[in-house]
């Protein structure tokens, strides 16, 4: 039963922002339960902090939600300089593409007109 | 990124550059995620509140003044967004928001011996911290995981400082209960 009374104490002596008073101080001190349980809270608290830095996955697609959700309406869709640098690339390389094909038949027609000249001709 | 960039990044996001500001989202998103997901307990959830929290960030930006680190502010929001988020979703899920429910104990008992390992009792904690009333897993988090004051966390979660640390008070003695139960109690007894 004793205990019990200080069990609310040790919460707050776990995390060293408070003493024990001078009264569960010496029921602690003879008191095995309660030196366990004391040393449950810090393990307890020790485990609690050391997941502050344990990140959980969050797929990109949620930061791509939250740049467009701030974005001001109208605004024409911009490039990233992070997470768009792939989108960037496969960008510059649907250019680059679209390019040598209109060029490739820019080619295949002026051999054609070409050659139909020479046909008049 | 280390600080001096951050803050170049914020005060040119106070200028109104968004590039500057997604490019803290890019560095913070991650972090936020996690918090949210401690908070509310649910991916999608969780998704909703970081974006409702950068939305208030990106438009709160200005009254930032640097006084704590960015990363704190952000989980002082998050907080907050989370906290409305459990009380509107409470008002379709009333159990959610009910500290005082008994959580059934589905995993078994689990034996001390193997909990010596903090790497261990921390999965076990993991799971147990899901398994609290989300008003305690709020308190339990934001203290002793994110280490806010009691005067912010109830001031975020808009309850009285003493009640913050009922709330803490309890959340730390049903992880306890969990992770050690009675029989090792008893058995430490004299």
């Amino acid at each position: 039963m004793t205990c019990e009374i200080f069990s609310l104490e040790l919460v707050e002596v776990a995390d060293g922002q408070e003493c024990l008073n001078p009264v569960a101080a010496q029921h602690f001190e003879t008191c095995l339960r309660c030196q366990a349980e004391l040393a449950q809270y810090k393990k307890l608290l020790r485990a609690l902090a050391s997941l502050r830095g344990q990140l959980l996955p969050a797929d990109q697609r949620l930061v791509e939600d939250i740049i467009e959700a701030l974005r001001p309406p109208g605004t024409v869709h911009r490039l990233h300089r992070m997470a768009g640098g792939n989108r960037k690339a496969a960008y510059i390389g649907g250019i680059a593409a679209a390019a040598t094909a209109g060029a490739a038949g820019a080619i295949v027609l002026a051999t054609r007109l070409a050659s139909r000249h020479r046909l008049a001709s | 990124m280390d600080s001096k960039r951050t803050d170049e990044l914020i005060a040119e996001a106070k200028e109104g550059d968004h590039r500057a500001f997604e490019e803290l989202v890019h560095e913070t998103y991650a972090d936020t995620y996690t918090l949210a997901y401690r908070l509310v307990g649910d991916e999608e959830d969780a998704r909703d509140v970081v974006q409702e929290t950068y939305l208030r960030a990106h438009k709160g930006l200005k009254k930032f003044r640097g006084d704590a680190q960015l990363s704190t502010w952000l989980h002082r929001i998050t907080a907050n967004c989370a906290s409305t988020y459990l009380g509107r979703r409470g008002k379709h899920r009333h159990d959610s928001l009910d500290d005082e429910i008994e959580i059934a104990d589905e995993t078994p008992r689990l034996d001390p011996v193997h909990q010596a390992d903090i790497g261990d009792l921390r999965n076990h904690l993991v799971e147990a911290l899901m398994q609290l009333p989300p008003k305690l897993r709020a308190v339990v988090v934001l203290r002793d995981i994110y280490d806010l004051s009691h005067e912010s966390i109830a001031e975020q979660l808009d309850i009285s400082e003493s009640a913050a640390k009922v709330r803490l008070h309890r959340a730390r003695k049903r992880l306890r209960e969990r992770l050690y139960p009675l029989g090792e109690e008893r058995a430490h007894a004299v």
